[in-house]
């Protein structure tokens, strides 16, 4: 699987028609072509593909990403290091407050299915679906930051907050992040309250919630206790599955609101047809995705005593 | 199957999903192909005294910063967006339903090698892969049908193989082959037109999730570039003047969203029409 993976990453670079000499070259016509021989040599692109794949399996098997190609020429590890927590941090919290939203929502239009509040959330779902995120963003932008001047449109801290006190450095992060979070997490909002309803659907047209209920358990007790307990099983899945899509969707926020995180890291990188920086998040994040799936069937094992491990 | 034709049309067609899906795509659609008697001015006609105009009568939704008509080029965009997700799906499905077919038809080898690369396939953060493909290629309309095509096929591929795993079992496929049918044509003609609602509603909803990539793509200026204008790019002009021209954002997105609204409608009325299963 993880080779799979380090193949794909690979092949998609070598479609590359440029390479860093030739985008040195297009920059300035004065480097001769022994020059461009030399750099080529010193990133080792003058070696057959096959060897080159090799050399950057062998470094990939100790956790060496490379160097970047950009002139100050740091570690691909060391800045993915510093980009990682920023996406991580957004993508927790943003979860967090989905999975607190969604499944009340979801709850409570599965309990009254057809009624107003179903059906009201219904027509929002289907709008959050289809809202670009991006153009969320931009009129958020236009009319919390641009018209009402209330909150701050890009980058994570004030200018100069380096000297504040930590309370007042987590305050000024809290006001930066409010937007891209928010935004981010509309359309996983969709989907998550969609999807908890579905279940909850099922859940309580079982036998057990039809005996819960017989044997007079109260209302609230039957959807939390017998129903919510079952219908939120399949959740711990779809957040396992849902991983390729934050981190792929974090680009675009983050580049929109000047994050410096994953998405604009790889963002930088793509325009800057930096190899081993592209190289490198693409198989970091195809590895993370397996993870989350193997947390999730962990998880899963975990809460749901019917899952043995074989 | 064929003396329910009419009814299975008439349950498509009262659906109240399907209908309100219809008459937004179709409405997009008209516009997009009567593009150029609907657009006032040329998409392209460049008018240095009316920069950055506010919506009024002589330009229903403004104009942009070298004065161009916003309202045509957004009806000129329709059809760059349905394009590209037309033939993206189309790419998509293509390649799904063939990688589909052959793992659960063959079922062995074929299968595991083809399931697994469906599974790395799924791994990549897709938005990712696209990026690095689509900026490494030269983004022309044609990379970035292909290039959304290729990394969109997985779940069709895993939807058709499913299909192909219960319905090859069947006994009028045993038939089929003690007649002496070739492989090809009971995958063709036995197999596959069994399997084809699943497929058509997973190409709907992916022609919305495609006009979204597209639109994103041309956001983040890589994707349809200027001069051919596409909803992505004039809202990545809009960006640039957030300040003065709240039109050049608002109107873009409201297009892009009205385009993803009506075929996911559409995917899902499909989806309660052609399986009463899942009700």
């Amino acid at each position: 699987m993880i080779i799979g993976i380090t193949l794909v990453s690979f092949l998609v670079m070598q479609l590359a028609p440029g390479d860093p000499g030739s985008v040195a070259a297009d920059l300035n016509p004065k480097v001769s072509p022994e020059m461009i021989q030399k750099m080529r040599a010193h990133y080792g692109l003058d070696q057959p593909v096959y060897i080159q794949y090799f050399t950057w399996l062998k470094k990939l098997a100790v956790l060496d990403f490379g160097k970047s190609f950009q002139p100050d020429g740091g570690a691909v590890l060391d800045k993915v290091a510093k980009a990682l927590p920023v996406t991580l941090v957004m993508n927790v919290i943003g979860l967090f407050v989905v999975l607190l939203l969604a499944i009340p929502i979801g709850v409570a239009a599965a309990r009254w299915q057809n009624g107003v509040f179903d059906r009201t959330s219904t027509i929002l779902v289907f709008l959050g679906f289809a809202a670009p995120s991006f153009w969320l963003g931009l009129m958020a932008m236009m009319y919390f930051g641009v018209y009402l001047g209330w909150l701050p449109i890009s980058g994570i801290s004030s200018y100069g907050a380096e000297t504040w006190p930590w309370w007042q450095r987590v305050g000024d992060w809290a006001i930066h992040l409010t937007l891209p979070i928010t935004i981010g997490i509309i359309g996983s909002l969709a989907g998550m309250s969609r999807y908890m309803r579905t279940t909850m659907l099922e859940t309580i047209r079982q036998d057990y919630i039809t005996t819960a209920r017989a044997k007079g358990c109260g209302e609230f007790r039957v959807l939390t206790r017998h129903a919510l307990a079952n219908a939120l099983l399949p959740v711990i899945t779809i957040l396992g599955l849902s991983l390729p899509g934050l981190i792929g969707g974090s680009v675009i926020m983050e580049s929109m609101f000047a994050i410096p995180g994953m998405g604009k890291l790889f963002y930088d990188g793509v325009m800057m047809r930096d190899y081993p920086l592209i190289m490198g998040i693409l198989t970091l994040g195809a590895v993370l995705t397996l993870l989350g799936n193997l947390l999730a069937d962990i998880g899963y094992a975990l809460v749901d005593p019917r899952i043995r491990y074989a | 199957m064929y003396c329910g034709t009419v009814q299975l049309m008439k349950r498509i067609l009262t659906n109240p999903l399907v209908l309100a899906g219809l008459i937004l795509t179709s409405i997009l659609g008209l516009l997009a192909l009567f593009a150029p008697w609907v657009a006032p001015y040329s998409p392209a006609e460049i008018n240095l005294i009316d920069q950055l105009l506010p919506p009024s009568t002589m330009h229903l939704l403004g104009t942009d910063s070298l004065g161009r008509d916003v309202f045509s080029r957004m009806v000129y965009g329709a059809r760059v967006s349905l394009l590209v997700g037309f033939v993206a799906v189309g790419i998509a499905t293509l390649v799904g339903v063939v990688c589909g077919a052959f793992a659960g038809f063959y079922g062995g080898w074929v299968d595991r090698l083809l399931m697994r690369f469906v599974d790395v396939m799924l791994a990549f953060p897709a938005f990712f892969l696209i990026l690095a493909v689509i900026a490494f290629l030269d983004p022309s309309i044609i990379n970035i049908m292909v290039v959304i095509g290729l990394t969109s096929w997985m779940g069709t591929a895993r939807l058709v193989r499913a299909e192909f795993l219960r319905l090859k079992t069947l006994d009028y496929v045993a038939a089929a082959r003690l007649a002496g049918t070739t492989d090809i044509n009971i995958m063709l003609r036995h197999l596959l037109p069994n399997a084809l609602a699943p497929v058509l509603v997973t190409a709907t909803l992916g022609i919305a999730g495609a006009v979204l990539v597209e639109s994103g793509l041309s956001f983040l200026g890589i994707g349809v570039q200027p001069p051919t204008p596409s909803w992505g790019n004039i809202l990545l002009e809009g960006k640039a003047n957030i300040e003065i021209a709240w039109w050049l954002s608002l109107f873009p997105g409201l297009a892009i969203l009205l385009a993803v609204l009506g075929f996911n409608l559409l995917g899902e009325g499909l989806r309660d029409a052609l399986d009463p299963r899942l009700r």
